[in-house]
């Protein structure tokens, strides 16, 4: 009797890579997935979920700079509070485009106003992401 | 620079939102996906919807 090797040899072999992914420091793909948006998911072998998540939040936060969106660098108030807070979930897309002094100082036009907006929302869609990873990490979310 | 019209804008934060939603909010890739499509819906839909009553109110 022949028996087919195939199935029988994929099983461990995904069991030893998901294994794999879930040693080491829990918090990895939490903070991975908050300074690169996806990286959490990339981290778990998540490779679909990964790109779909970098390429929404990074296009998302390109689109913001190129609607001319402000970037908060401060809190003058409560308003400006939240939106720095909201910017701080981009991680080091946040980061860099303080560096290199991208994004308006100030709102000019009407398109600057909702780029503003789709920066700060891809900071917040990066937070919700980089939990996520953590979930899938603790296994509070199921594969 | 890209000046976006008020509906393109809503499309395209739509479209991001509804993406990040869907895979973080559901388990399998078929109701990731369901749930996206209705969150898409919902963000347009409500666009539209509020533009109206806006658009009544004004006038």
């Amino acid at each position: 009797m022949r028996y087919s090797q195939k199935g029988m040899a994929t099983a461990p072999t995904k069991t030893a890579a998901g294994q794999n992914a879930q040693q080491g420091f829990v918090y990895l793909p939490l903070i991975a997935g908050w300074l690169f948006p996806g990286a959490g998911h990339f981290l778990l072998r998540k490779w679909g979920r990964g790109a779909l998540l970098a390429v929404s939040i990074i296009g998302m936060f390109v689109l913001g700079l190129a609607m001319k969106g402000k970037i908060y660098t401060g809190a003058q108030d409560i308003l400006d509070m939240l939106g720095f807070v909201g910017d701080l979930g981009n991680g080091l897309l946040f980061l860099l485009s303080r560096v290199f002094g991208l994004g308006a100082d100030q709102v000019q036009v009407t398109t600057a106003d909702y780029g503003t907006k789709f920066i700060v929302v891809a900071g917040l869609l990066n937070v919700i992401a980089a939990v996520d990873a953590h979930n899938l990490r603790t296994g509070r979310k199921p594969e | 620079m890209i000046h976006a019209s008020h509906f393109t804008a809503v499309l395209l934060f739509a479209l991001f939102a509804s993406t990040v939603f869907g895979i973080t909010q559901r388990e399998t890739p078929r109701r990731m996906f369901r749930y996206g499509v209705y969150c898409f819906t919902l963000f347009v839909g409500s666009a539209i919807f509020l533009s109206w009553v806006m658009f009544i109110i004004a006038r």
